[in-house]
């Protein structure tokens, strides 16, 4: 059966609605609607693995630290709807947002009254946070060889974690608590309560599938192709007119501009963000599951991330949770790395003098 | 054998590439001393000499890989010296690799649609969105490729995987990459490396069949037969400097350069 | 601050940095033999300490320490064995990746074995109330025992190396495997000696430091990177540069107390990495050679900016 182009193009998001809804009414009938919870989350989760499916898988590079940008837009949201202003109250900036309507006051938990800024500028502030930093730490970094990007984007994701976990205005090793609810619309709100779990549910997939429509756009566009040049050949990309650092940065700026928002929506629905978020082994995670997923297939990776983190978080692995993707990652470096990365392909470099550039004829 | 007219009978027009007091050093190795020539439109050019003359060196300087020590490269009346490769190529000048260097996991048509790039303008966010101006260069290119590639009799190659083509065939698919952004000058690194007699002398028609679509190239090259086969001039390099240029006849009876090439024992 | 305080931050950072510069040497002693970047370094300190701390239950201790080491010397080069020796070329990439998902499943093994509490190793001399008086600072006779046995493992390397006939082998197959193979020498036994030596020389320092710092199933992912730090610091390749560098980063990091939280004193070594990966990548002490090819390559259409 041919399926006409067009319909061929959809095809892919189409798949994954008619299953989140199979899943979801699956789930309702064999009354287990706990799983919601998990496969929610995983939405999450896998929203941050695609963007790192566009930086490693399409465009060819590395990053050992997205972890570290799901944790800015995290705790972003986290400290931006947590944070009290009622102390500044009087000074201007804090006045002007008053009466811009983005602070409101109110009352806390325990019957205070706090005096909170909106919640949509948590997100707004953390999308914002991780592109600046992805921007900061892109320019200087993405023109290193893979192995020293990889280095670097390593000690970038374990600043971030050294510096929430040290931080006590983030709440140290404790993380931040009590993160109020987002609201959307009337009636629905990004928040772990019981009452919302299948309309998160579903808000949660639709922005994965959102998120899964534009990585496959960009795959059959100019600009797509412009980065899986690069990955073929850097030298020859640039030869066609690619900027090639440019594009790098912009895969690497969208990588974590999913991350972040993953993060903000993680924190809302969880009410709660901790620097293990933000771990080294969560990097190490995003980059097992992007392997597995066969790197350079968006919807590939979908599926395996989906599929591991709902095992994982339902607690599957027990123990060894951490071990089983360090284990998937190195038995696919080890097997499987074709069509993973172009650098595989090389023979060994020694790092320290490159070739020189030109060659005498 | 050559149609173009000469660069005498016409009247005096502006070359297309000029390179001007060319030096570059690698380490202590004067690897370009004092390079100067020009390339006028709709000719095809050659850059011949032994091995170690530098002639990859000038070639990558034109191209932009690096930026030359010293001197001055123009096109089209443009100072481009130290323009980095991407830049190069939005002017309009294209190149190709010693070493075919198509894009692996990538097919055929890709391939050469990725040669489109220059010419297209949706960016990133266009790309995501799919907005009309990204779709609009998607069948653009789309459209360019494939008749590139039936214009090259290779139209039904158009799904495979790049990589897996014979030798000669991925030459080629590299020639249309680089044409099918309409470049105004070609740069080809020796693109007979590698190719039988047969292939040679259909490399050399498919040459002349880009000059006389109005393309100017530039050609760096050790095979004889190709370059004196096709070449409207012809420029002679032997260790770093330029010794003759002028036309294929000329340069061929040219004491100097029978000197050089006998003298490369 | 006053002096004896500042003396007191100072040694404690060149201890550390002592630590760091034996990882930085094993980081180097594989990678001159391989080209590889071993990113489980860090585990075999962990290693190292945490198998002495088992064995001394049973064996006096310099016993149990010496036993330590060649136990994980030899798990150095079953590392290798099983998942590197059959390799056909591997680029440096994937073998960071690998090594980190290997140095995380020994550090998972490390858990099961050894559960996630803190552990020590017995003082070497004294116990944990001895000090000796050193310029007004008041040091535990552990630390000699850690600077010793880095300096010692540092000039018995470099001793090796010269002048040996094995060590000159290793060198000779770290500049040319094919010329080292046509001269006899088997690069693959080359390779297993070289992971023997940098995991025995972690183990070691691992097992010296135990007292003062206490060992732990995740202390080797830190070490690794700071360990890393040194190595790049130094240039890949450079052991001297890097046992210098170690001490640099070890008192660059001490010292960072005096106005960073202490919490954000691991940031300090990460921040250098930074710097150097950012600034000078192939090393504080590489010949002028290299930051001119450098330079030369970067000038090329990867980088899309002109040579400086």
């Amino acid at each position: 059966m041919t399926v006409p182009p067009a319909l061929r193009h959809h095809l892919p998001v189409a798949v994954l609605a008619a299953l989140v809804i199979a899943v979801q009414l699956t789930v309702s009938a064999l009354g287990v609607p706990q799983y919601l919870v998990q496969l929610t989350m995983a939405a999450w989760y896998s929203l941050a693995a695609l963007g790192l499916c566009l930086f490693m898988g399409y465009a060819g590079q590395v990053s050992l630290g997205h972890a570290g940008f799901l944790a800015i837009g995290g705790y972003a949201s986290a400290a931006v709807s947590t944070a009290n202003l009622l102390p500044l109250a009087a000074s201007p900036i804090v006045a002007a947002l008053a009466r811009a309507g983005l602070a409101a006051r109110g009352i806390d938990l325990y019957g205070a009254e706090v005096l909170r800024l909106s919640p949509w500028l948590g997100p707004l502030v953390g999308l914002a946070a991780a592109a600046a930093v992805a921007v900061l730490l892109g320019l200087p970094s993405l023109r290193l060889r893979g192995h020293y990007l990889a280095m670097a984007t390593l000690s970038f994701g374990i600043i971030v974690h050294r510096v929430v976990i040290g931080s006590p205005a983030l709440g140290a090793a404790d993380g931040i608590p009590d993160i109020p609810a987002l609201r959307i619309a009337a009636g629905l709100a990004v928040t772990g309560r019981k009452a919302l779990r299948v309309p998160n549910y579903y808000l949660a997939w639709l922005v994965v599938a959102l998120g899964l429509e534009l990585i496959l756009n960009l795959a059959r566009s100019r600009a797509g192709r412009a980065l899986r040049a690069i990955h073929g050949d850097e030298d020859a990309a640039a030869a066609l007119g690619v900027d090639v650092g440019r594009a790098k940065l912009a895969a690497f700026v969208t990588g974590a501009l999913y991350a972040a928002l993953a993060g903000s929506m993680l924190a809302h629905y969880n009410g709660s963000i901790g620097p293990g978020e933000a771990s080294v082994m969560k990097s190490v995670r995003y980059v097992a599951l992007v392997a597995a997923g066969g790197m350079g297939s968006a919807g590939g990776v979908l599926a395996v991330s989906t599929l591991l983190t709902f095992l994982s978080l339902r607690g599957v692995f027990g123990l060894y949770d951490d071990a089983v993707f360090a284990a998937i990652l190195v038995a696919i470096m080890l097997f499987a790395p074709d069509g993973l990365f172009r650098a595989l392909r090389l023979p060994r470099r020694r790092a320290g003098p490159q070739r020189a550039a030109g060659r005498s004829a | 054998m050559s149609d173009v007219p000469r660069a005498a009978a016409m009247p005096a027009v502006a070359p297309l590439l000029e390179v001007a007091g060319l030096h570059h050093w690698f380490g202590g190795l004067h690897a370009i001393d004092g390079v100067s020539f020009a390339c006028r439109a709709g000719a095809i050019k050659a850059i011949i000499g032994p091995n170690g003359a530098g002639k990859s060196t000038l070639f990558n300087l034109v191209a932009g890989t690096f930026p030359p020590a010293a001197g001055r490269v123009a096109f089209a009346g443009r100072e481009v010296t130290g323009f980095p490769p991407h830049r190069i190529a939005s002017l309009g000048i294209a190149r190709t690799f010693q070493a075919s260097r198509l894009f692996p996991g990538m097919s055929v048509l890709e391939n050469v649609m990725a040669g489109r790039y220059v010419r297209g303008r949706s960016g990133f966010l266009a790309g995501m969105l799919r907005l009309p101006s990204a779709r609009g260069d998607e069948r653009d290119a789309r459209r360019r490729a494939l008749q590139m590639l039936e214009h090259f009799e290779m139209a039904d190659l158009a799904g495979a995987d790049a990589r897996s083509l014979p030798f000669g065939r991925q030459r080629i698919v590299e020639i249309a990459r680089a044409l099918v952004g309409e470049p105004t000058l070609l740069l080809l690194d020796e693109p007979a490396c590698g190719l039988n007699i047969r292939e040679t002398e259909r490399l050399g028609d498919l040459i002349r069949g880009i000059r006389s679509r109005g393309v100017t190239v530039l050609i760096v090259e050790h095979d004889m037969s190709l370059v004196m086969g096709i070449s409207d001039e012809v420029v002679v390099l032997d260790r770093g400097t330029l010794v003759v240029e002028g036309t294929p006849r000329e340069v061929q009876a040219d004491p100097r350069v029978v000197a050089i090439y006998l003298g490369e024992a | 601050m006053p002096l004896s305080q500042a003396l007191q931050y100072l040694l404690a950072g060149l201890t550390s940095g002592a630590v760091y510069a034996i990882v930085g040497i094993g980081f180097n002693v594989i990678y001159s033999a391989t080209g590889i970047i071993n990113f489980a370094q860090g585990e075999f300190l962990m290693l190292g300490g945490l198998i002495a701390i088992t064995l001394q239950r049973l064996l006096p201790l310099p016993l149990a320490v010496a036993a330590a080491t060649l136990a994980t010397g030899a798990a150095g080069v079953v590392l290798y064995l099983v998942f590197i020796a059959w390799l056909k070329n591997p680029a440096a990439l994937r073998m960071i990746i690998i090594t980190i998902g290997l140095s995380i499943l020994v550090r998972e093994a490390a858990l099961h074995v050894w559960g996630d509490q803190v552990h020590a190793l017995p003082f070497f001399s004294g116990d944990e109330t001895s000090s000796v008086a050193v310029l007004g600072a008041r040091l535990s006779p552990q630390v000699f025992w850690v600077m010793g046995t880095s300096a010692l493992m540092v000039a018995t390397l470099g001793l090796f190396f010269r002048f040996t006939l094995l060590g000159r082998a290793m060198r000779a197959c770290a500049e040319s495997p094919t010329a080292s193979r046509l001269c006899g020498i088997r690069p693959s036994s080359i390779v297993a000696l070289s992971f023997f030596l940098a995991a025995a020389m972690g183990a070691l320092a691992g097992a010296a430091v135990s007292p003062i710092t206490q060992t732990q199933y995740d202390m080797g992912s830190s070490l690794a990177v700071k360990g890393f730090t040194c190595a790049v610091l130094g240039g890949l390749g450079n052991s001297a540069a890097a046992a210098a560098a170690g001490l640099v980063v070890g008192v660059l990091e001490a010292s960072s107390i005096a106005f960073l939280p202490i919490a954000y004193k691991d940031v300090v070594a990460l921040t250098i990495l930074l710097a150097i990966l950012f600034l000078r990548p192939e090393g504080l002490f590489a010949p002028r050679a290299a930051r001119r090819r450098r330079r030369a390559a970067s000038a090329g259409p990867a980088a899309g900016v002109p040579a400086r």
